[in-house]
């Protein structure tokens, strides 16, 4: 017979579920890969090409010029990258591959005759033509006007310009590629922690028949759901501050209030996570059994990590596929999350996003409560 | 032993739709006593077990377990019993002692987790994951976790299904030890050499149906006396004496 008749503590089950579930998510390689590490390989990757922005590969042909003052306003756009170290022939391949974009070959000056300037174009890589076309434009106006100045500085005649060109920059922030994509994938990290990692838990704890056995405890329903959403948004609240950390110090993700900022991503990370779990408790609801997660997870999570503004803009897509991407959570999630990190607001400025995030909490967990099996 | 009835069922029937799994079945279980449910496959034997467990509904029927009614007091019955379920898992990824805590937590009681293995001697395999252990190992463990909360009652089902013989004897002499510390017991099992030295009283169940209820000796004798005789006669050992004599009576942790 029990002894102490203190009476039974739901709290005190479902923390023990929680604390049971943790322990076993920081054990599961795949929660730890899918949450922590595809996130920062993302952000390494990305961090480390982004910052370029377009570069041009422009094959330099064996006896170009390299001291003509073309080749050097080439050199100094930072937008050209001259390759000079491959055969004719490789150069001559690579470029109907397209993996360099253009040869240039620049004779060497003769006095009183033009500059002679050949550049090759391939249709393997047209965008990136159009591209050299246009700074050679630029490079040749500029010798142009050179020219002109000199001519007018011997002769009288005045030629009026054709144009007028005031160039301004306004100082501000700078928007660096990190600031976009830490937000995405932190964004990301969450959905598929949410989707696959509770549709996982809860359809393998159902087939094993762990429920059951703990139906046979005084347990209560709920503190079973509790416990395991409790220990999944403390690890990836966890996981959440860990990317945003080495984000900030590694790779200068800006985070314009500090620690408040902090604290309200990780107000969104919770709110997300919560609507993302509501999937996973759906889709194992509907999975026949553990074969049938990752297809069914897939669905709910591939097209939010394609078009939710998680490696580029919304605004990239056409407008058909935009009307998309902004029914999408994770896009509105996504956005919340560079407005606060980026634009500094707080929770009250991006209600329009949390407004429509709490539309879709509602819906799914009214889909989840009508799908959701015990046994 | 004044035979005090500890669960009571009566006129038990459980439909899944058409199919009738439980028909009108009645018994009793004493205090202290370890009953055997015997009977083929699908015989509803779990069912009839699962239903007193409260993890089941039933059709219709009446169910007293240590004077709770299984309809209103379904949570006073969890609170005094212990269930081992046939093939059930264990959560992934925590040791045993974990796992001995988390089921401490479920029924809000305050144990180590050495003491429970104690029990069932497995303190050595505390930081051993359950899928680790070997069958009797993991039957064993399983008897634990329905120790925990020092219950009135406990089920176990088809608890020596796949041992060796070893193994099988080990955990009956784990079985009979909590029944002398006074925990009534009942047990589903295919094995009538396993029912015969181990329960105090069986029941047959056939489809759907009790078709018997008595003590082992009871029930062999009456066979006996009806006339009935082995085809081959019974030497004074068996085939399994032969491999226990043989292999040594020591527990394999294979």
């Amino acid at each position: 017979m029990t002894k102490d008749n203190k009476p039974y503590s739901n709290i005190g089950a479902t923390l023990a579920i929680a604390k049971a579930s943790f322990r076993s998510i920081i054990r599961s390689p795949s929660a730890v890969v899918f949450s922590l590490a595809f996130p920062m390989i993302f952000i390494i990757v990305f961090a480390n090409i982004g910052g370029g922005g377009v570069k041009v590969d422009v094959g330099v042909a064996k006896g170009c010029d390299t001291i003509n003052p073309v080749y050097r306003a080439l050199k100094k756009t930072g937008i050209v990258n001259l390759v000079t170290d491959q055969s004719a022939e490789a150069m001559n391949k690579n470029l109907a591959k397209g993996s360099i974009d253009a040869i240039i070959d620049v004779k060497p000056f003769v006095p009183m005759t033009p500059l002679s300037v050949d550049v090759q174009y391939s249709e393997a890589s047209a965008d990136k033509s159009g591209i050299l076309k246009s700074v050679l434009n630029n490079v040749f106006y500029n010798m142009q006007s050179e020219q002109l100045k000199k001519i007018q500085s011997y002769s009288g005649i005045k030629i009026p310009p054709a144009v007028d060109l005031k160039e301004t920059t306004i100082s501000g922030r700078a928007y660096k590629y990190i600031d976009f994509i830490l937000p995405g994938q932190l964004g990301f990290s969450l959905l598929s922690s949410g989707v696959f990692g509770t549709a996982f838990v809860f359809i393998s704890l159902r087939l094993t028949l762990v429920i059951k056995r703990f139906f046979a405890t005084p347990v209560k329903r709920y503190s079973i759901v509790l416990g395991e959403a409790l220990a999944r948004i403390v690890f990836s609240l966890l996981g959440a501050l860990f990317i945003i950390l080495i984000g900030h110090y590694a790779f200068g993700f800006t985070l314009i209030h500090g620690v408040v900022t902090v604290l309200n991503m990780l107000v969104l990370s919770a709110i997300g996570l919560i609507i993302f779990m509501g999937f996973g408790f759906t889709v194992s609801g509907i999975a026949k059994n553990e074969s049938t997660v990752p297809p069914l997870s897939n669905i709910i999570t591939l097209p939010q990590f394609l078009l939710s503004g998680t490696f580029f803009s919304v605004t990239a897509f056409p407008k058909w596929l935009q009307h998309i991407s902004n029914v999408l959570p994770l896009t509105h999630l996504n956005d919340a999350m560079r407005k606060v990190a980026f634009e500094g607001a707080g929770l009250g400025d991006v209600s329009h996003q949390l407004f429509i995030l709490l539309v879709w909490g509602i819906g799914v967990y009214a889909v989840a409560v009508k799908t959701f099996k015990w046994e | 032993m004044a035979k005090q009835p500890i669960i009571t069922v009566k006129d038990l029937v459980k439909n899944y739709g058409d199919f009738a799994a439980v028909k009108g079945v009645s018994f009793e279980v004493y205090e202290g006593e370890i009953f055997g449910l015997l009977g083929p496959n699908g015989a509803g034997k779990t069912t009839t077990l699962e239903i007193i467990e409260t993890l089941r509904d039933k059709t219709s029927g009446e169910v007293t377990v240590d004077g709770f009614s299984i309809d209103r007091d379904a949570d006073d019955i969890k609170k005094r019993i212990g269930v081992q379920l046939q093939a059930a898992g264990y959560y992934p990824n925590l040791n045993l002692a974990e796992l001995i805590s988390l089921f401490c937590g479920l029924y809000g009681i305050n144990k180590s987790p050495m003491e429970m293995l104690e029990k069932v001697a497995l303190t050595d395999k505390a930081k051993s994951k359950y899928k680790e252990l070997s069958g009797g190992q993991k039957q064993r463990f399983s008897i634990a976790t329905t120790l925990i909360n020092n219950p009135r009652i406990i089920f176990l089902d088809e608890p020596t299904t796949g041992l060796d013989p070893q193994a099988r004897r080990n955990l009956w002499d784990l079985i009979r030890e909590i029944r002398d510390s006074g925990t009534t017991i009942v047990i589903t099992t295919h094995y009538m050499d396993e029912a015969e030295v181990l329960c105090d009283r069986v029941a047959f169940v056939d489809g759907g149906h009790i078709i018997g209820i008595d003590t082992p000796d009871h029930f062999i004798d009456e066979l006996v006396s009806s006339g009935f005789e082995r085809k081959k006669q019974v030497k004074s050992a068996n085939l399994e004496d032969v491999f226990i004599n043989l292999t040594g009576k020591e527990w394999r942790e294979g």
